[in-house]
């Protein structure tokens, strides 16, 4: 029997997780958040529509999803759950599992600047995708942070009355209405810039599908 | 015979693994396993357009219940002052200002029907005789905006209490004249919050505000506070609404 073709095969046919860069359960919690950030982009910027707050601004109707304000809301308040349900476990996993601190810690502004320096030098190393780099670790932080501003401006907008607490602390009914437009945006500008990193490492890409 | 199976085994790995080493070609193959599966969704999606509909539904009504278990009876919209008041308050409706409906208060009367001990019709006078309250609280739209306005009136759950409307039921619906209808759950009918409005800053509701009356519900979105009502229903039977029934989310609160 020989051994290592073996072994290959059954590498390839099999995934284990041990070997993986991504393990599975973070590969399809990555994609259920890409799925929900982008169902709930796309049907926000139809009901962003309905009162266009910012100078006026119009989002390209063709570009949101939902047909019409009512259609809009419908993918909206279906999809908060997949989003807010992803994360809760996403960071509870993350958090109790070690991962957390093992990817992501220690992270330190100096580290950040030397990093963001030698990435736009063009030297920046993706020899080890699994070990973060500080303006990755610092990217990815930011994602997490900001789908947690989403999610409580989010309830804020749904929920104002209900939940008094969280709409003092973000400032009433209209500037959470700011910070969820806004945290928006900053999630658009995020999944532009990751979209093109993770096409300039395609390994990184086929990590995220496959494991490795 | 042990030895013949053990070669073929060995062979078909060794094929296997020749074709999955090549970095192209497992990426091919990869392709074409995910664009077959694709196709085959979009398909699925595209045939059953219509059970997509059917799910974004029942997930409205999912999101009925969950808003009905985390409505507090003692939770209180905010109130403001005089000073807070948006001024001009805006006009919305699915017509245009113009065409609000012209009710003549002469001979208004408000009807009554379905679980109510005492159905006979109200007029303005006799509303107006009621103990009068009035409250300043943010009209939040579903479109995303809100204004801060003053309303005053009846508490509805004196009203209701006074016609002898059969609390224990699901639901108060709404019949307006402007053709516009709407129904809300019991809790949020007996809130204290919820006005049955006669005036709008001190002053008689105004036709585009919703004379001769406007149900005012903080904790709804202004889809389900119905203006120009000319009957009122107690039922158990879901009575839905006019946004309601193109999609709009039915319990609509904030």
């Amino acid at each position: 029997m020989n051994e290592t073709a073996t072994g290959v095969a059954a590498a390839a046919l099999a995934p284990d997780d041990r070997t993986s860069v991504y393990p599975l359960w973070l590969r399809l919690m990555h994609w259920a958040n890409a799925i929900a950030v982008i169902m709930l982009t796309l049907s926000g910027w139809r009901i962003y529509d309905a009162t266009r707050f910012m100078f006026g601004f119009q989002i390209p109707p063709k570009w949101t999803l939902g047909g019409w304000l009512g259609g809009a809301l419908q993918w909206h308040f279906a999809f908060m759950w997949l989003l807010m349900g992803n994360a809760l476990v996403y960071l509870l996993v993350h958090v109790f599992s070690g991962r957390f601190r093992r990817q992501f810690l220690p992270l330190s502004p100096k580290s950040i600047l030397t990093d963001l320096k030698s990435f736009l030098g063009g030297h920046l190393s993706h020899a080890d995708i699994r070990r973060y780099n500080a303006v990755q670790k610092a990217a990815y932080l930011f994602a997490m942070a900001d789908i947690v501003v989403l999610v409580l401006s989010g309830l804020v907008l749904w929920k104002s009355v209900q939940l008094p607490w969280l709409r003092e602390l973000l400032g009433g009914y209209e500037f959470a209405r700011r910070i969820h437009f806004w945290a928006m945006s900053l999630m658009a500008g995020f999944i532009v810039v990751h979209v093109v990193m993770a096409v300039l490492v395609p390994r990184t890409i086929r990590a995220m599908v496959w494991g490795r | 015979m042990d030895e013949e199976i053990k070669k073929d085994k060995d062979a078909i790995l060794k094929e296997a693994d020749g074709l999955l080493k090549d970095p192209a070609r497992r990426r091919l193959l990869g392709n074409v396993l995910t664009l077959g599966g694709l196709s085959l969704a979009t398909g699925v999606a595209l045939k059953n357009y219509g059970s997509v509909k059917e799910m974004l539904t029942r997930i409205s009504y999912f999101n009925d219940g969950v808003q009905g278990a985390i409505f507090h009876p003692s939770s209180r919209a905010p109130v403001y002052t005089e000073a807070d008041i948006t001024n001009p308050f805006p006009f919305n409706a699915f017509y245009r200002m113009s065409q609000a409906p012209v009710v003549d208060p002469a001979t208004y009367k408000l009807e009554l029907s379905g679980k109510i001990a005492d159905r006979r019709p109200w007029t303005l006078p006799m509303l107006q005789a009621l103990p009068q309250t009035s409250q300043i609280t943010r009209h939040i739209c579903v479109e995303g905006w809100s204004a801060i306005g003053k309303w005053g009136g009846v508490r509805f759950s004196d009203f209701l209490k006074r016609v002898g409307a059969d609390t224990t039921c699901k639901y108060v619906g709404f019949k307006c004249a402007d053709g516009y209808y709407t129904s809300i759950d019991m809790p949020t009918a007996l809130h204290d919050q919820t006005l049955l409005t006669l005036t709008f800053r001190d002053h008689v509701l105004p036709t585009w505000y919703g004379f001769p009356m406007k149900l005012r519900m903080p904790t709804k979105l202004g889809y389900k506070n119905p203006k120009h009502i000319m009957e009122i229903y107690v039922t158990n039977v879901f009575p839905g609404g006019y946004w309601e029934d193109q999609g709009y989310n039915w319990f609509g609160g904030s």
